[in-house]
């Protein structure tokens, strides 16, 4: 009645084996958030260690704000943004002003854009503080 | 409370409906601050400028030199690659119809300066597939290089030779970098802006600053009481290849 049941199960094993296998590897492993430094001449002098809007936007939709920053920069020609949490001005800049604050450009936005694997094409011709330095 | 089947049902799709749209909600609320121009910034109806070749005369080199370093333009030493937002060229070539074979020698071997015409009727911006370039509501002929594909149809239809691909990346050839500006990118077109960024706070063009004797005259053509307009109204003025039908915004007085 019963067929090769051991050669079943043995290649039940190995099937269960190999498809686990990425998560046994991965175990204990676990993906540790970036520490994000803040630790910035320009960040230190603020006397409310606060982003431009909110952190919680900022987090989620800092790539949608630059998006319409450039839009508004380089289309209508508006240059500065009136922020609404506070407003506060700021000139409507990447490497100007985003990067004036975060000048630890590596300990920041690319700390976090490494772990979320995003890779920015902007410093092609945006340029990084590390490239002056 | 008593719930029958309908209702617990209604409730049930309102429900699924509000937990689909939530989502859309982060996406919908976009940026929240407000725009504005600058404080101090310099704005026209239609910006033009007036080469006035005798007076810049010796202005010339520190007029390119001014531009090039300000909007880090790669100094690529090879006419095929080169890069350029403003340059000089000879009598001949920039002013190709009014050319004869008894011109005299001086004229024929002076040095010209040129720069984008910024046209009335652009014919890059009527051929760029992907809207990159654009007339601004100031009359400056933009690029945004956000969105060039490098296609160069600008370049094949650009009768001024005012626009340069980056045929490498330029970084190597620019010798210091300037970092309030960006560079550009190997695979993307570009050219003067007369200014753009430098008007948003309220400076004159690069090159209108480095011509210390006037030999650079801007302003607004829309206004009658503009400098230019002024300039225009005394004296004789011509435009590069009139014929074409672009009407340039850069005038010269030769
Ligand atoms: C091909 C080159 C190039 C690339 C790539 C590029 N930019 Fe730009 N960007 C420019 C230039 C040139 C300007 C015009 C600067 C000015 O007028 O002050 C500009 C302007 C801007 C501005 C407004 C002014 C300023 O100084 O920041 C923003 C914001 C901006 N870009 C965001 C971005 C972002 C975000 C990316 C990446 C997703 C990006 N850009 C990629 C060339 C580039
Ligand atoms: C005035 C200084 C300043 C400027 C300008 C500024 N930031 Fe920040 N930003 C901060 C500070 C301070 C925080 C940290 C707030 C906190 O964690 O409590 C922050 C937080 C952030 C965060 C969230 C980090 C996290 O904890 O998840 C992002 C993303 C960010 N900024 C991106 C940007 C971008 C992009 C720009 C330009 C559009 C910009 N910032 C401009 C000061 C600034
Ligand atoms: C807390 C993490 C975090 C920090 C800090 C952060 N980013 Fe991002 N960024 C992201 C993530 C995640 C994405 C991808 C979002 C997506 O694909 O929807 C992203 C996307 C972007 C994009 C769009 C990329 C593209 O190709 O469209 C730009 C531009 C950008 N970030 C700029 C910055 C800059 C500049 C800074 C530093 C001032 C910064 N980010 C800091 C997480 C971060």
């Amino acid at each position: 009645m019963m067929y090769n049941s051991r050669n079943i199960i043995i290649g039940l094993i190995i099937f269960v084996g190999i498809f686990t296998f990425p998560f046994v590897l991965g175990a204990g492993k676990a993906n540790e958030a970036p520490k994000l430094s803040l630790d910035t001449p320009k960040i230190n002098e603020l006397i409310k260690k606060e982003p431009i809007e909110t952190v919680e936007f900022m987090r989620n939709n800092h790539m949608q704000l630059l998006s319409d920053w450039k839009v508004a920069v380089v289309r209508d020609g508006n240059r500065v943004y009136v922020s609404q949490k506070d407003g506060q001005e700021y000139d409507m800049s990447l490497q100007n002003t985003c990067l004036d604050c975060h000048s630890n450009k590596e300990q920041f936005c690319d700390a976090c854009h490494t772990y979320a694997e995003v890779e920015p094409n902007c410093w092609d011709c945006h340029v990084a503080p590390e490239v002056i330095r | 409370m008593d719930i029958n089947r309908r209702k617990f049902l209604k409730a049930g799709g309102v429900l699924a409906l509000g937990l689909s749209i939530a989502p859309a909600k982060s996406v919908l609320a976009g940026v929240k601050g407000k725009y504005a121009p600058g404080p101090n910034a310099l704005t026209a109806k239609n910006w033009a400028m007036v080469v006035d070749m005798n007076k810049l005369e010796k202005d010339v080199e520190a007029c390119t030199m001014a531009c090039h370093k300000e909007h880090n333009v790669p100094n690529i030493d090879n006419k095929k690659e080169e890069v350029k937002w403003i340059w000089t060229d000879k009598y001949g070539h920039l002013f190709h119809d009014n050319k004869h074979d008894f011109m005299n020698k001086e004229m024929e071997h002076r040095h010209f300066l040129a720069l984008c015409n910024q046209c009335e009727n652009p014919v890059c911006v009527r051929v760029c597939p992907t809207k990159a370039t654009f007339k601004n509501k100031e009359g400056i002929i933009m690029m945004d290089y956000h969105r060039c594909i490098g296609c160069r149809y600008c370049m094949a239809g650009c009768p001024y030779g005012a626009r340069s691909f980056n045929f490498k990346d330029p970084r190597p050839y620019i010798e210091e970098i300037n970092p309030n500006y960006p560079t550009r990118t190997k695979g993307v077109v570009e050219k003067c802006n007369f200014c753009s960024e430098r008007l948003a706070k309220g400076l004159l063009p690069a090159c209108v600053e480095a011509s210390t004797n006037g030999g650079l005259v801007f302003g607004d053509l829309d206004d009658p009481n503009s400098e230019v307009r002024k300039v225009l109204d005394t004296q004789f003025t011509v435009q590069r290849k009139p014929s074409l039908g672009t009407k340039p915004k850069v005038f010269y007085i030769l």
